[in-house]
């Protein structure tokens, strides 16, 4: 059985329906990793293991019957930010423990749909707000290649449980990398999707006009899998676009020959890790091995894009915080004199000290006479940076940057500092600003043999050429397969 | 110094849709407590919101109906505050881009009229309810009415006196009746006003420290309290000193309005675009088609009438006070041909017969074809006047046709003359004493004949009969 | 711009947090430097720029209005902390001067 953990959706998928191996054999082998391991990775806030167990069973008993759902009988880990109905959703809040959603995500739907098996619930950054999953109530997730580091945030459980092999696959979200950068840092693949494409309802809302839903995943054939199920229109979302969503697997092997690649000259920059810095000039070469040419680009308002972000994200968070407030569910202490006392109790010990900051700096931004100065200067200059991305993608097809600037770093070492906690999203906030796609692959190891992630752009709607250019890449650049050592 | 009141009102109607603004909830008043509810307008984590279509129409018909011009695009914004009927901690509102602007509506004051302009018109969300309990120490929050649709409708301070402010929110009120988007029940809260109320020096061209008013739900609560405020406001100034800018609730058992200075807070809404719904555009097409859709307003109809029909203003503005009155009353107009005649026989007793129920016209067990019919037989003779007062109260409350009541009732008028010559005998013979009094000169016995001839033929009598045969005989020796 | 304990303060009392004395100080100080960070922006001339507030444009997305089922209201308040029949309970709203 330990061969299991090489095997890829793909793979499984067609050992289930061969009857190989069952969906309840399966999913007891990721039920007894995660207890052999996620003590020290703490990649799980909660293991569902009865449900998960229920679902396999149905999911068999669908495969008897002759059914192919595209994740029929696949265990996969779920960020603990999509409500899910009858089970605890906390988003690593103390705000929301005990909160028992009465609905479905949209997301979760489709996943039920194609007949999943829900292993648990992964830990995060309280309210995805975060760079390194250590802001969760429920403590931190380490990460699987060196225990002593962070495994990328805020998405980190999800990207941690997939590299541990806690999971064949799992599902996160993005609101400035939050999938891309713990990817990168964890040694798999993340994409985030183009905003409108996968359906936010049900996801709990970090920052409404950024977030993103998208996959972590051991190879990009499975990003593809994972994207055919999970991507599409929502009449339950209006900012969901109703654009047909094509069959992602058919991009796989098609070949990048012709191609433009841009390289944004912004991108490389004083500060980079130095093996960083030289996994992507062996990037830009195995590109160009595969027939495309890199050509220099600029995205001028690169500099201003974490300004815009810091003031946009905690602006919209500060508003769509505002409903924990005591009344309705969650958490709510006892011994409140009248509604303003129970507020700001409720408020105060519910929300961990990343989220107040954020609340802090977002409520300021929206109010009385710094509205124009912050709020509305941000919105104009993100108006500048799609801009500058429409522009670059007329010259070029697709667009490659480092994910991080800096691999795994260690537990602790930026808390003090959230300005420079901040920085490890630079290269992946843009993204989320200009609405594109992104997605981040394996390109090699540090020194120290900690993971290295490159990161694919592309047009809006243009995860296709992603799935492209990235399994192009995977296969092509040949990255040394190796495992953390558990 | 004489003073000058200057008001301005913000109207909140809610709208007359199956579902709320933003989810599929039902918006009926009066259910359980959260039992029109949905993870929407409960603000759960997660939700979002999709607009009801029929919210951008109902509002585009009252920009219509009132001038305004409607914006190519509008948006929403979240307008921020803490409160437990709010569920998701945000109102949706509409605020640097409404639906429509830059409208007025006309009222009418002794005769005069005058031009109220209304500065927008914008959709939001209703919050839910907050209740007290006296006994214990806390609230209770039912969130049915969280999400139902409102406009907002704010007038430019235009109106200089209470009258005009009554005046003008009854033209509003009227109109969001008559295009049946709003059931304009102040009682139950479908229709809401508060009122910017300043004094200045006549003359004066600034405006003096205004105070808001909240709390007023009825017309006459407004009256009330615009007086109320305008009074105090005056007597402040009077004395020398300065109105502070406040909001005021009008208390109506104590009949004053009163501070609510240290209970509000310092508001900062931090308004922004909601990022989770998208712009409204609306297109030239769009707008003619609701245009179209528009019937005629009561002030145009109120016109027609006094036109088409000739019948004086004071009618017109009964009959044309709902849409459906000016209904019944066009029905029976045409199908008797007797328009005046109609308007009196709906002015009078069809209206008292209703009043007396508290009744809508809408149920009125008259039909407008059995009134226009008794009307026509009262034109040919068929019945009297005076007999169809009788048929009329049968059909009200049968909701029978006024031949079948004649029918059971027997209540064909008596036109034979032989007949009637024979009982006009009879009477005068019976009443000698009073014949004597007539022809010694008291000719106001006249009446004391046509009277006992009535009552003697039980009111079926032709009364132009009656009199003729009457002055006939009563002057023969 | 520099913000000062006061403006700190007056904004956790508009996001209804309650802020320890330490904490207070802590948080004007990283503010203030992450302001400052933002200030960069005030370089960029911005004039004639239109804001964006949605990363893809859509437009009109509208529903029908045709009524659903609603949840039961057991649903409705299955996770309320306090609740009194089908309703919310919350503590008294004693309206405090500010």
């Amino acid at each position: 059985m330990e061969d299991i953990l090489e095997l890829t959706i793909a793979q499984i998928r067609e050992l289930l329906q061969k009857r190989k191996i069952s969906s309840v054999e399966l999913t007891n082998y990721f039920l007894e990793r995660i207890k052999r391991f996620d003590g020290d990775i703490s990649s799980y806030i909660k293991v569902t293991e009865e449900y998960a167990l229920k679902m396999a069973g149905d999911a068999d008993k669908k495969i008897a019957d002759g059914e192919n759902g595209q994740l029929l009988g696949i265990p996969l880990g779920i960020k603990d930010i999509y409500c899910t109905k009858g089970i605890e959703t906390t988003c690593a809040s103390r705000i929301l423990k005990g909160f028992i959603p009465p609905y479905d995500a949209t997301i979760i739907r489709r996943l039920k749909d194609e007949g999943y098996v829900h292993l648990g619930r992964l830990n995060m950054d309280e309210f995805a707000m975060g760079s390194s999953t250590e802001t969760s109530y429920f403590g931190i997730t380490r990460n699987p290649w060196d225990l002593e580091r962070i495994p990328g945030g805020s998405s980190g459980g999800s990207a941690a449980a997939v590299a541990a092999d806690e999971c064949i696959a799992s599902i996160g979200s993005d609101t400035g990398g939050s999938i891309r950068q713990p990817a990168a840092l964890c040694g798999v693949v993340g994409m985030k999707p183009t905003y409108g494409r996968v359906s936010r309802f049900g996801l709990i809302a970090f920052a409404s006009s950024l977030d993103q839903i998208g996959p972590f995943t051991k190879d990009v054939e499975d990003c593809a899998i994972m994207m055919n199920a999970i991507a599409g229109y929502d009449p339950r979302e209006s900012t969901s676009v109703p654009l047909n969503v094509p069959d992602y697997t058919e991009f796989i092997s098609r070949g990048i020959g012709g191609w433009k690649v841009g390289i944004p000259k912004e991108y490389f920059i004083e500060g980079i890790h130095p093996d960083i810095e030289k996994a992507m000039q062996r990037a830009i070469t195995t590109v160009e091995g595969l027939g495309a040419t890199c050509v220099e680009i600029s995205l001028p308002h690169t500099e201003y894009c974490l300004a815009v972000y810091y003031i946009i994200a905690p602006a919209e968070a500060s508003s769509n915080l505002a409903r924990y407030d005591g009344v309705k569910y969650g958490f709510r202490p006892q011994g409140s004199i009248d509604l303003l006392d129970m507020y700001k109790k409720t408020r105060s010990a519910g929300f961990g000290a990343e989220v107040k900051r954020r609340i802090m700096i977002g409520t300021y931004a929206l109010s009385s006479g710094y509205y124009d100065a912050y709020y509305k200067k941000a919105s104009q200059v993100r108006a500048l940076i799609k801009r500058d991305f429409t522009e670059a993608f007329t010259l070029c097809d697709a667009i490659l940057t480092p994910t991080s600037p800096t691999p795994a770093f260690k537990i602790g070492e930026k808390m003090d500092d959230p300005l420079q906690m901040y920085l490890s999203d630079i290269f992946t906030i843009s993204t989320n600003l200009a609405g594109i796609p992104g997605i981040s692959v394996p390109c090699g190891f540090t020194k120290d043999g900690l993971p290295i992630g490159a990161q694919f752009l592309a047009g809006h709607f243009e995860e296709g050429k992603l799935i492209q250019i990235a399994s192009a890449f995977e296969k092509y650049a040949n990255i040394e397969k190796r495992r953390p050592a558990l | 110094m004489p003073y000058e009141p200057v008001i301005g009102l913000e109207v909140h109607a809610q709208l007359l849709t199956e579902t709320k603004i933003f989810c599929s909830c039902s918006t009926q008043f009066g259910a359980e407590p959260n039992s029109h509810t949905c993870p929407v307008c409960m603000g759960m984590p997660g939700v979002l919101p999709v607009l009801n279509r029929k919210v951008v129409e109902y509002t585009m018909k009252m920009a219509l109906a009132t001038h305004c011009r409607i914006n190519e695009a509008c948006n929403f914004a979240r307008k921020n505050y803490f409160y437990p009927d709010l569920p998701k901690g945000y109102q949706i509102s509409q605020y640097a881009q409404p639906l429509s602007e830059h409208g007025y509506v006309d009222i009418e004051l002794d005769g005069g009229k005058k031009r109220i302009g209304i500065t927008r018109i914008h959709m939001e969300e209703d919050a839910g309810k907050l209740l007290h309990d006296e006994h214990l120490p806390s609230s209770y929050v039912d969130l049915n009415r969280t999400g139902v649709p409102l406009i907002e409708i704010v007038s430019e301070p235009d109106m200089r006196s209470t009258d005009e402010a009554v005046a003008y929110l009854k033209r509003l009120h009227e109109i969001l009746v008559y295009l049946e988007i709003c059931d304009g029940n102040m009682e139950e809260g479908s229709f809401r006003c508060d009122a910017n109320v300043s004094l200045r020096p006549r003359g004066e061209m600034m405006f003096g420290t205004r105070t808001e008013l909240k709390n007023m739900n009825s017309f006459r609560n407004v009256q009330r309290a615009l007086d109320y405020e305008i009074k105090r406001q005056q007597c402040i100034l009077e004395s020398g000193q300065d109105v502070i800018q406040e909001t005021r609730l009008w208390d109506d058992s104590k009949g004053e309005t009163q501070s609510m200075r240290g209970k509000e807070e310092a508001h900062d809404y931090r308004y922004f675009p909601d990022p989770d719904l998208v712009p409204i555009v609306i297109d030239n097409a769009w707008t003619e088609e609701m245009k179209k859709s528009l019937p005629e307003l009561p002030l145009e109809k109120r016109e027609r009438f006094i036109r088409d029909y000739q019948i004086p203003p004071y009618d017109a503005g009964v009959l044309t006070s709902s849409r459906a009155l000016a209904g019944y009353f066009e029905e029976v107009a045409r199908l008797s041909g007797k328009p005046k005649i109609a308007s009196n026989w709906v002015m009078g007793d069809v209206l008292r017969f209703l009043n007396e129920e508290k009744r809508d016209i809408k149920e009125c067990p008259v039909l407008p074809g059995s009134l226009a019919e008794m009307i026509q037989l009262i034109e040919d003779g068929t019945i009297s006047g005076k007999m169809a007062k009788d048929i009329i109260v049968e059909m009200y409350r049968t909701g029978k046709s006024p031949q079948a009541v004649i029918e059971e009732k027997g209540m064909i008028q008596i036109t034979d003359e032989g007949t009637l010559e024979k009982t006009v005998a009879e009477v005068i013979a019976a009443n000698p004493t009073q014949l004597a009094q007539y022809r010694g000169g008291k000719e106001k016995l006249f009446g004391y004949f046509v009277g006992q001839v009535m009552k003697a033929t039980q009111g079926k009598a032709n009364p132009q009969l009656i009199n003729e045969l009457l002055k006939e005989m009563l002057a023969k020796e | 711009m520099k913000i000062d304990k006061g403006v700190v303060e007056y904004v956790a009392h508009l996001g209804r947090l309650a802020l320890e004395p330490n904490e207070v100080e802590l948080y004007t100080s990283q503010l203030n430097r992450i302001l400052e960070y933002m200030d960069s922006l005030n370089t960029l001339d911005t004039e004639g720029v239109e804001s964006t507030s949605h990363a893809v444009p859509v437009t009109c997305v509208l529903r029908e209005d045709l009524a659903k089922d609603s949840f039961s209201v057991e649903e409705s308040i299955l996770n309320a902390p306090e609740k009194i029949g089908s309703s919310f309970k919350v503590p008294p709203i004693i309206e405090v001067e500010e």
